[in-house]
């Protein structure tokens, strides 16, 4: 009894360990486009016999454990027919191993090698990594039309997209498991994952190599859209900053790009063109702060401007000092770019 | 027999204490007030390397390139024309200077002057050489020595 109620209580505590693999936004579990489709089959079909053979083999070994042996039963007694059917049987689960791992062989070949296949007209986004936070740049022929973002992708359902992965500084990858594999990007090259959206949602990425110190905190978000959401956030995205619409915002924008702010930081129409930090053209209109560490809200904003090296130690942006009023200023000028 | 052992014995503890003191990185030392309390900005391998990575992003090579000078003057030399020391090259930088120096206090924190004037200070080597960076992080437009064909030597060289 006491042995039963022990179990129990392992298994409670085990369950929310084994439940937080199963984040729905960040799981290969829950493939989202055509290959991590492809990546999840060859998962389950590899898991499932090999599970199988496991299984076999272990009750295979268990019933030959446990049955009662003859006591004359030994290779010099066996008769001619006896050992060859022996040999028989271990030659024929021998050709089955190697069927078995030939199969995988050819499995993992093929499916690999689909994922590389080039697509029709693919949408380019340069995905740049940095230390620690993600350039996103959607290129074009018409460079009208091209754009830069951070940490948040939006890509359209049903069209192939090729990201275009590069590096400033170290090495980095690119991981969002719902949609593909992992990728590396690496400095002075360029790597390239594509990839096709199945339906809307949002997706969590994160960098999977380890690169200094936040490489914990560098996240992503993808946003898989229908082509007409695509389109009229894209269109949105090539418009210049919205100017400030009240005092207070007017205040915040001089603050900026008088300031140290414009110094890394680029707002496209406003004046500031800074490159060594994420362009915050629209920053109103993205969901996290500091790639993926907060929540884009108003307070956490302020805290973060306040002291970033409290919340993200060793990041690049230096805590700037400023009066709480004009903290605030800038605030709200940057969350009323939408 | 044993002094040996002794001997050994200690010159491993020594070693392995070698290994105790790490650099401490201090993410938010706050402004300094003066040079006394800045000195030690030159003292610390990674606020040199902060000020190296700013050197580039801020473009400072455009005008005096990697420490040669070009438009500006050369930074890696003992010719100073507004002074050599940390507090002269933290104001010639925050200020700014005839002729072309632009003033960067109000673009950069007081912190992150200090650091690139500490770089600046680590070019003509005026630094411990412990904390002055040893390589350049930048992108190496040749191949790595290893990897360039073999030469064969010169006999008879002067």
């Amino acid at each position: 009894m006491n042995a039963r109620r022990f179990a129990q209580q392992i298994a409670l505590a085990a369950a929310p360990a084994l439940l937080a693999g199963c984040v729905d936004s960040q799981s290969v579990l829950n493939p989202q486009s055509g290959e991590a489709h492809d990546l999840a089959r060859l998962f389950w079909i590899f898991t499932t016999v090999c599970s199988l053979v496991w299984v076999l083999v272990v009750a295979a070994l268990l019933t030959l454990l446990l049955r009662r042996r003859r006591p004359d039963s030994t290779p010099e007694t066996d008769n001619l027919e006896q050992q060859s059917r022996k040999t028989a049987v271990v030659a024929g689960l021998v050709a089955l191993t190697a069927v078995i791992l030939v199969l995988f062989t050819l499995g993992s070949f093929y499916t690999t090698r689909g994922l590389i296949a080039p697509g029709p007209h693919p949408l380019l986004i340069k995905v740049t990594g940095a230390q620690w936070w993600w350039q996103v740049e959607y290129e074009d022929s018409d460079p009208t039309q091209v754009f830069s973002t951070a940490n948040e992708i939006h890509i359209p359902v049903g069209r192939p997209v090729t990201f275009d992965l590069e590096a400033t500084d170290v090495i980095h990858s690119f991981w969002a498991p719902n949609l593909m594999g992992k990728q590396d990007l690496i400095p002075g090259h360029r790597n390239s994952l594509t990839l096709t959206a199945d339906k809307p949602g949002e997706y969590r990425g994160q960098c999977a190599e380890f690169c200094g110190l936040q490489h914990s905190h560098m996240a992503f978000l993808v946003v898989a859209q229908t082509p007409a959401e695509f389109w009229a956030w894209r269109q949105a995205q090539l418009k210049p900053a919205a100017p400030p619409a009240s005092g207070q915002q007017a205040l915040g924008q001089h603050l900026f790009v008088e300031g140290s702010c414009a110094t890394c930081h680029t707002i496209s129409g406003a004046g500031a063109g800074g490159k060594t930090g994420p362009d915050l053209t629209h920053f109103g209109s993205r969901s996290t702060i500091a790639a993926g560490l907060m929540a884009n809200t108003p307070s956490n904003l302020a805290a973060w401007i306040k002291d970033p090296q409290e919340l993200k130690p060793g990041v690049n942006m230096p805590q700037v000092p400023l009066s709480d009023h004009d903290r605030g200023a800038i605030v709200a000028y940057l969350e009323a770019l939408k | 027999m044993s002094s040996a052992f002794a001997k050994i014995g200690l010159f491993a503890v020594a070693l392995v204490l070698v290994g105790c003191e790490r650099e401490k990185r201090d993410f938010n030392a706050g402004p300094p007030s003066s040079a006394a309390t800045a000195e030690h900005f030159e003292r610390d391998a990674y606020d040199i390397s902060q000020g190296e990575r700013l050197y580039g992003w801020m473009n400072c090579v455009g005008c005096h390139s990697h420490g040669g000078g070009g438009i500006g003057p050369a930074l890696s030399d003992d010719n100073w024309i507004y002074g050599g020391t940390l507090q002269q090259i933290h104001d010639t930088i925050r200020d700014g200077r005839p002729n072309g120096m632009p003033a960067w206090g109000a673009r950069l924190t007081d912190d992150e002057i200090w650091q690139i004037a500490a770089y600046v200070r680590s070019m003509g080597r005026y630094v411990a050489k412990d904390v002055a960076p040893s390589r350049q992080d930048a992108m190496q437009t040749s191949k790595a020595e290893s990897r360039r064909p073999r030469l064969s030597p010169r006999w008879g060289a002067p």
